[in-house]
């Protein structure tokens, strides 16, 4: 097969950017649909990676190579294994879902869209380049249009925000640069392609090894994030529109995971022995503080954004765990938290533009008035709470059975944040949906086709990999056997 | 002899007569038309540049290499910048505006002369030549009392680093008996050989040859008049001054350092290493705290230079190769930050950062140039300052030096802060009053020109990194 199609995923929004850049910024109607189109693009284009993908290898499929930048090293280098495919469908999907649920900008329309396909592209080409060079470079071109995109369209405290996201991933991303030259100089002869340094991994001394691994942790744990650097998330989550926030929880934290199964891990596989158990106590602090945390929130979208890192604490324990079920449950959690994490967002999206509150104290009663919305809000509720028959559930399982044989007492004490998810997601529903009907919310419309329209999707995939797990799991497991082969665990 | 290798000197300098000359016969108002001729001047010495060869001249006085032939159309780019942005910028001068572009060609072409000297009388001479019509310029704009302090330091602070400079000139000569470059390595190398380690004179002189680039590279702590002198001069003159003064004084430099005293690296390395290391901490702190864009940018060149000195502290082709071409992407980004900053003084006619509020409503396209080249300063990707760190960085971690560059890497972490706080202004911020901007097309031309060299610097940079390779190889020394 020819046909560059993970190239033409990749630039096809940058290509949607360069149009919208040209048209009028009087033209709504047509920079909101070339932003559609441009970004539909990559959805279907990704519908057919999923079809062609040849599970039952873990060789890299798809495989674009150029010569680029010799003097450096530096090549054109794309390809996608059952790592990258479901995370490449996975930010097609909420790209698009959130540039429509993001129809409802009326303010600088033209530059939101222009800097949301710019982020697209960041995202999408992270999740396949093979190349470090290339890989760093889209790394990083994300952070300019998400500091924009919270900078300018954000809540009350968008700026701090946004100078607190820039800051604190370049503060990681910088290391990880280092982290890169170490690697390119200390493997002869010198190259940037990942796979080939994969394939080296073994001349590594344990010794450099372990330093590397911390430069390249600091970038990927920052992105997570985990345990003590999450302090950026809840800022940005907070304050970034919605559609924003559903890509920087739907992805952006997923990249800091993907970095450390296609990096870290096979790279580094005497580290990530070394670091395992750290890593799993970490991953339980994230469980069981995030959850906390969750339980004292009144805001809504921070009770969703500290569900993150909550959820996120689950997919590093599966990576700590270096078994293929554990892996498997992060990689599934990472797809899974994607949908419903996206659709959360959005939805409370909806209700802060129709109540330009997000006080969970100052609703009560909402079923009344708003059935659909409410309908579906607790469906996703208790698709993050972990309910069986959603693809929540599923990941989480797997993450336990998988890692439980290896920190017996760690799993027990993050099975306690499962209670603790349904403790707080619960008392969100009786707060906001149950009880007595506030009659200040008398006026407030149910929501809009558009936005069904949105979270659908979502709702169906969850519903499918929760009853019906099989392909997904399927799709992956060569590359998680290979993976966890690696790392020799 | 092959006078050949002289053409683009001797072809600028007449040129610059000419101008001069015009500059008597025209009246005011065609003076306008000095500055297209000036730039038409310049092409066609970029031309002969490309066209003149390699070799050496007057038994190794002049030498024209892949060195000098690199740093000349970096000066001569800057030049070409430089001019292109004062063509507005003029008619706010009442006299002796004809002089003002023949000024810059004449320190242009010191520059030319400094990059191509092999031996140290040569080498000061066109320092000199460099830095003389400089001092003129940064002092233009005589009723502007900033101008003229500007002015006033600069020829102050620029008589004690030359100074500083001749003295160890004289020491060197003192102990080796030599000018040319060439031989004072072989010289020293010879003593080394037979009488051992250096003695205090020889660590004198390279000490004050150390402060005397110092201070033409405003490294930390000879960097005290670049401020003021940044705020005062005119704009167009202040990015010239960041870019190709610099570049010059970088260019000679590494002829004397890592020929001359190639056998001393060890020692003058550790040196170069505080300095720049210093620079960078020191530079991107207090940028921090400026409240005025040229005296942000001045700072940030401070910084700047300690990321250059990452190269020469690697003492590696691959180092000199990575420096000059770092040389090359700063051209673009920072004359394209000082020409965007030209542009909107022009129009609002304030430098404060402040009033760079609400840029992105009033002038979208302005505010998109200015933010690119600010990330570029920043060295995101995919822009040119980014290779250009990336390459430095690996010219030093090839050769261990772990530590510079994680100071380098934490204090771009820091000039981040400044830099997105400009951007923060532009796009976050609303502006008080409409202001309506209309873009002279010498400007607009320029910005284009430097948003081209960012981004084709950063995207395909293989050319321009060959060329910078190819410069390095002129020092074949380790």
């Amino acid at each position: 097969m020819n046909i560059p199609i993970l190239s033409y995923m990749v630039f096809s929004p940058i290509l949607g950017m360069i149009l919208v850049m040209l048209l009028k910024k009087e033209q709504v109607q047509g920079i909101r649909w070339v932003s559609a189109i441009f970004s539909f693009i990559p959805l279907i284009l990704s519908f057919f990676l999923l079809a062609n993908y040849d599970p039952s290898t873990s060789k890299m499929q798809f495989v674009e190579f150029h010569k680029w930048i010799p003097s450096l090293g530096a090549n054109y280098h794309l390809g996608a294994d059952g790592l990258s495919v479901p995370m490449l469908f996975l930010t097609a999907l909420l790209s698009f879902v959130s540039i429509i649920g993001s129809f409802n900008i009326n303010f600088r329309v033209k530059e939101y869209f222009a800097f949301f396909l710019l982020l697209e592209t960041g995202m999408l080409g992270v999740f396949c380049a093979l190349d470090f060079f290339l890989f760093y470079i889209f790394w990083e071109i994300m952070l300019v249009p998400m500091y924009f995109l919270i900078g300018i369209w954000g809540g009350p405290r968008k700026e701090y925000a946004a100078i607190k996201f820039f800051l604190y991933t370049l503060f990681g991303s910088v290391f990880m640069l280092v982290g890169i030259l170490a690697l390119y100089f200390t493997v002869e002869p010198h190259t940037l392609n990942m796979m080939e340094l994969i394939r080296r991994a073994p001349e590594l001394s344990r010794g450099f090894q372990l330093i590397v691994y911390v430069a390249f942790y600091l970038a990927f744990a920052i992105k997570v994030p985990i345990f003590p650097f999450h302090t950026w998330l809840p800022d940005a989550h907070v304050e970034a529109p919605t559609a924003v926030s559903v890509v920087l929880a739907g992805i952006l934290l997923k990249m800091g995971l993907y970095g450390l199964l296609r990096v870290s891990y096979p790279m580094f596989p005497k580290a990530a022995l070394y670091f395992a158990l750290p890593l799993a106590l970490l991953a339980v602090i994230n469980i069981i503080y995030g959850a906390l945390v969750c339980m004292a929130q009144k805001d809504l979208k921070k009770l969703v954004a500290y569900s993150s890192v909550s959820h996120m604490g689950f997919c590093v324990l599966g990576i700590a765990a270096i078994t293929v079920t554990g892996i498997s449950g992060c990689v599934f959690q990472m797809v899974s938290h994607g949908l419903i994490t996206g659709a959360l967002f959005l939805l409370v999206g909806v209700l802060y533009d129709r109540a330009h509150t997000r006080d969970i104290d100052a609703f009560g009663g909402l079923w009344v008035k708003l059935p659909v919305y409410s309908g579906i809000m607790t469906l996703f509720c208790l698709g993050s709470l972990g309910l069986p028959g959603l693809s929540g559930f599923v990941s989480e399982f797997m993450v336990f059975i998988g890692a439980f044989p290896v920190f017996k007492v760690i799993v027990a004490i993050a099975v306690l944040g499962v209670v603790l998810t349904a403790g707080y997601f619960l008392r969100m529903i009786q707060r906001i949906f149950l009880g007595e009907f506030n009659p200040k919310w008398e006026g407030l419309p149910e929501i809009s086709g558009r936005e069904i329209f949105t979270v659908t999707p979502l709702a169906i995939l969850m519903i499918f990999i929760g009853v019906y797990p099989m392909p997904l799991a399927n799709m992956i497991r060569a590359t998680m056997e290979n993976i966890v082969r690696l790392v020799g665990g | 002899m092959n006078y050949r290798l002289l053409f683009p000197e001797l072809f600028l300098f007449l040129w610059i007569i000419f101008i001069f000359v015009l500059d008597f016969f025209w009246d005011k108002e065609k003076t306008n038309y000095l500055g297209w001729f000036s730039l038409l001047g310049l092409g066609i010495t970029i031309a002969l540049v490309f066209g003149s060869g390699t070799g050496r001249l007057f038994g190794g006085m002049f030498l024209a290499d892949s060195f000098s032939f690199y740093f000349k159309l970096v000066f001569l780019s800057a030049s070409f910048l430089a001019i292109l942005s004062s063509i507005d910028f003029v008619k706010k001068i009442e006299k002796y505006r004809g002089e003002y572009f023949g000024l810059i060609l004449l320190s242009t072409l010191g520059m030319m002369f400094l990059c191509s000297a092999g031996e140290l009388i040569t080498l000061y001479i066109a320092l000199e030549l460099t830095t003389i019509p400089l001092f003129v310029l940064s002092a233009y704009l005589k009723k502007d009392f900033r101008s003229a302090e500007a002015g006033i330091k600069y020829v102050i602070l620029g008589a004690i680093s030359s100074a500083i400079l001749i003295y160890g000139i004289s020491i060197i000569y003192g102990l080796t008996g030599m000018t040319d470059l060439g031989l004072i390595q072989f010289s020293l190398a010879q003593q080394h050989l037979r009488f051992g380690p250096f003695g205090p004179a020889l660590i004198f002189g390279i000490i004050f040859f150390i402060a005397g680039f110092g201070f033409k590279l405003a490294l930390v702590p000879f960097h005290m008049w670049a401020p003021d002198v940044y705020e005062g001069a005119p704009t167009p003159i202040t990015a010239f001054l960041s870019v190709a003064s610099k570049g010059a004084g970088l260019a000679a430099f590494i002829r004397i350092f890592f020929v001359s005293f190639n056998v001393y690296q060890p020692d003058w390395v550790m040196i170069v290493a505080v300095l720049a290391s210093l620079g960078m901490i020191f530079g991107n702190i207090v940028a921090l705290l400026q409240t005025n864009i040229k005296r942000m940018l001045a700072y940030s060149s401070i910084a700047q230079i300690g990321y250059i000195m990452i190269g020469v502290v690697a003492f590696s082709w691959r180092g000199i190769s990575a420096l000059s071409f770092y040389v090359f992407a700063y051209l673009f980004a920072n004359m394209g930050a000082f020409i965007s900053a030209i542009t909107f003084s022009n129009v609002t006619g304030s430098d404060e950062i402040e009033d760079y509020a609400g840029l992105s409503r009033s002038s979208p396209g302005l505010a998109l140039f200015m933010a690119v080249f600010l990330l570029s300063l920043v060295g995101i990707p995919p822009l040119a300052g980014f290779v250009a760190k990336y390459y430095i960085f690996a010219s030093a971690i090839e050769k261990g030096h772990i530590g510079i560059v994680v100071i380098a890497i934490l204090t771009s972490v820091v000039a981040l802060y400044y830099y997105a706080g400009v951007i923060k202004k532009m796009y976050f911020h609303k502006s008080e009053k409409e202001v309506n901007f209309s873009i002279p097309f010498s400007l607009k031309l320029a910005l284009f020109i430097c948003l081209l060299g960012v981004l084709i610097a950063g995207l395909f940079p293989t050319p321009f990194i060959d060329l910078a390779t190819k410069a390095a190889q002129v020092f074949k020394y380790w």
